[in-house]
């Protein structure tokens, strides 16, 4: 086995998959572990399907190839489940965190794991951005059930490590909104 | 590694482009000629962030092509300036007489260059076909392998182009999307600190020194064209010392020490494999998943590309079975990539020499992985071990290669 955790996120540009694998390394880091964070560009145009990808570990990281064998997928828009290959090169055993209202149930059979080890997870993290941010921002509450269904990073950790890196940038409603998203995405998320 | 007189770090993470960018804020140049251009881009603008918060004095000229960028970088080293600048892919070609009128005035301007595919077709990511188009410019080039590494090299950039035996310009390269794009851990030096190491700029010639008028750039003929272009060969040569040099006292400064040359698991090895750039890692965890397996493989990661620093690599190479040269370029002219034919000249009057063959990959962006790296050492292996073996081919195509050599 490799000696580090990979992630793939999946969502669609301006849904903020790339700043999400950011903060999450953000608080890897932060926690004292050696990470990368990086996009998989396509065209660049709004609504097109966006990857990113974070691998995170106790030594320092040397590989720069692609992310092809997540242990970690996250989903932001589940309409992608049936248009991109969401668990392509995933093991027996992957975590899934989906944005979704549906249970995950059904959402295992979306992807087409059932009969295989993978633990599955849901959050409506489209409906708690709205309503603690004011905009839809799911990447912010999955990242609060990514602290709760993995242990890659923990909540407090997370919220911590934004603030210190946000609060110049956004104003404190902004901030408070995030830590209400992630506090939230942690708590909602359920399956297994 | 020299730990002595290590300055004040701050441990966080960032991409390759915001620790250039930040390592330009630091060195706060006089002027940036600037033209942004994918992947790149994100460097110009962090930068002009600081520009535009104060925290660097330095004359940001917003031009309408990267020839005018370089040219505005070529005007202000004139007047004795400390001159920058960022580019990537198409923007380094449009500059591209612009770079031998930088290097033919010994004009020390440090070139930022995110490396990137060639049009056509247009490609926005990784190869190093554009800087390997400009090795012979008269442009000093460092490769960086990390985020780490390229802001390190950027600050020893400036200390190599501006000193006396040098007076040239380098470029500081880096791999689009791969390293410009990726967040990872790094030590950045307080700005004390980096000031200290740059020092202030205090130009040997300048058009502005009215007392001491010059002329750049005039006219030279068959009577004196070329002893000028033998003095700048001499310097390129002399520059080699110099980047020794400054890598040594970086690492008074920083703790990390830089060379010529990286050598990975090289001393023992029988097998080795030669890459430039964020590839070197994935090899590099390649050769520790052999090495486990008791096979006698390692790299050598060139950093130091021009001036070509041949009699290291010759010895560094010499006595080594077989050798297969990694280059995310191809010369198109049915004969490899460029690294592959400097290592091989490099390797001919050794009576030590290896096999050698090359490989290109990763074109376009194309990924690059440990199995790709495995299958690569596998068959440098069997030409260790006196198999045929061809001597140049490309590897790893991507996933539409069957169908696109099919049309």
């Amino acid at each position: 086995m490799a000696a580090f955790e990979e992630v793939r996120w999946h969502g669609r540009a301006q849904q903020g998959v790339v700043t999400a694998a950011k903060v999450l390394a953000e608080t890897a880091l932060h926690g004292g572990r050696f990470v990368q964070a990086f996009p998989d560009f396509g065209p660049e145009r709004m609504g097109a399907p966006v990857k990113a990808y974070n691998r995170l570990s106790d030594k320092p990281i040397r590989i720069h190839s692609q992310v092809a064998e997540p242990g970690y997928v996250v989903i932001a828009d589940p309409t992608l489940i049936t248009l991109v290959p969401v668990t392509g090169g995933t093991p027996d055993d992957a975590v899934f965190v989906v944005n979704t209202v549906k249970d995950p149930d059904v959402i295992r059979k979306d992807l087409g794991v059932e009969g295989t080890n993978a633990k599955v997870y849901t959050v409506d993290a489209g409906h708690i951005s709205v309503e603690t941010i004011g905009r839809l921002m799911p990447n912010t509450p999955l990242l609060g059930a990514v602290a709760k269904v993995t242990s890659l990073i923990d909540l407090e950790t997370l919220q911590s490590s934004f603030k210190a890196n946000y609060s110049k940038k956004y104003s404190p409603k902004v901030i408070d909104g995030n830590m209400a998203a992630m506090k939230r995405g942690f708590e909602e998320v359920k399956g297994g | 590694m020299s730990t002595a007189k290590v300055a004040k770090q701050t441990a966080t993470g960032l991409t390759g482009n915001s620790a250039v960018a930040y390592a330009m804020m630091q060195i706060n140049p006089d002027v940036c000629g600037a033209y942004p251009i994918t992947p790149s881009t994100t460097v110009i603008e962090e930068f002009s962030s600081y520009v535009a918060d104060g925290r660097v004095d330095t004359g940001l000229i917003t031009v309408e092509s990267e020839h005018s960028a370089m040219s505005a970088c070529i005007g202000a080293a004139s007047a004795g300036a400390r001159a920058m600048s960022a580019t990537s892919s198409q923007g380094l070609a449009l500059m591209w007489e612009m770079l031998y009128i930088a290097s033919g005035m010994r004009l020390p301007i440090v070139l930022c260059d995110v490396n990137r595919a060639l049009s056509a077709p247009i490609n926005i990511h990784c190869d190093h076909s554009d800087t390997m188009g400009a090795r012979d410019s008269g442009w000093i080039q460092l490769y960086s392998e990390t985020v780490q590494e390229a802001y390190d090299n950027m600050i020893q950039a400036v200390r190599i182009a501006e000193d006396k035996r040098v007076q040239l310009p380098i470029m500081v390269c880096l791999d689009g999307f791969i390293t410009s794009h990726s967040i990872e851990n790094i030590e950045l030096l307080d700005d004390e600190s980096v000031q200290d190491f740059v020092g202030e700029y205090k130009p040997e010639r300048s058009l502005l020194d009215v007392d001491n008028p010059l002329t750049l750039g005039a006219t030279a003929l068959q009577d004196s064209y070329m002893p000028l272009k033998h003095q700048q060969s001499n310097a390129m040569k002399a520059s080699k010392e110099v980047v020794i040099e400054i890598g040594k006292e970086f690492g008074e400064v920083s703790g990390r020490s830089y060379g010529l040359l990286e050598e990975y698991d090289l001393d023992d090895a029988e097998v080795a494999i030669v890459v430039l750039s964020s590839s070197a890692g994935t090899v590099k965890d390649a050769v520790d998943k052999l090495r486990a397996e008791g096979k006698k493989v390692g790299v050598l990661r060139p950093r130091l590309f021009r001036p070509f620093p041949h009699k290291e690599i010759a010895k560094a190479l010499s006595g080594k079975k077989a050798v297969c040269v990694l280059d995310r370029a191809d010369s198109m002219d049915g004969f490899g990539g460029p690294l592959f034919k400097d290592i091989r000249a490099a390797l001919y009057a050794d009576d030590n020499r290896p096999k050698i063959i090359g490989r290109v990959f990763g074109l376009g962006g194309a990924d690059f992985n440990v199995d790709n790296a495995l299958d690569v050492i596998g068959e440098t292996i069997k030409l260790a071990a006196g198999e045929d073996v061809e001597l140049f081919r490309y590897i790893g195509e991507g996933q539409n290669a069957q169908t696109i050599a099919g049309c």
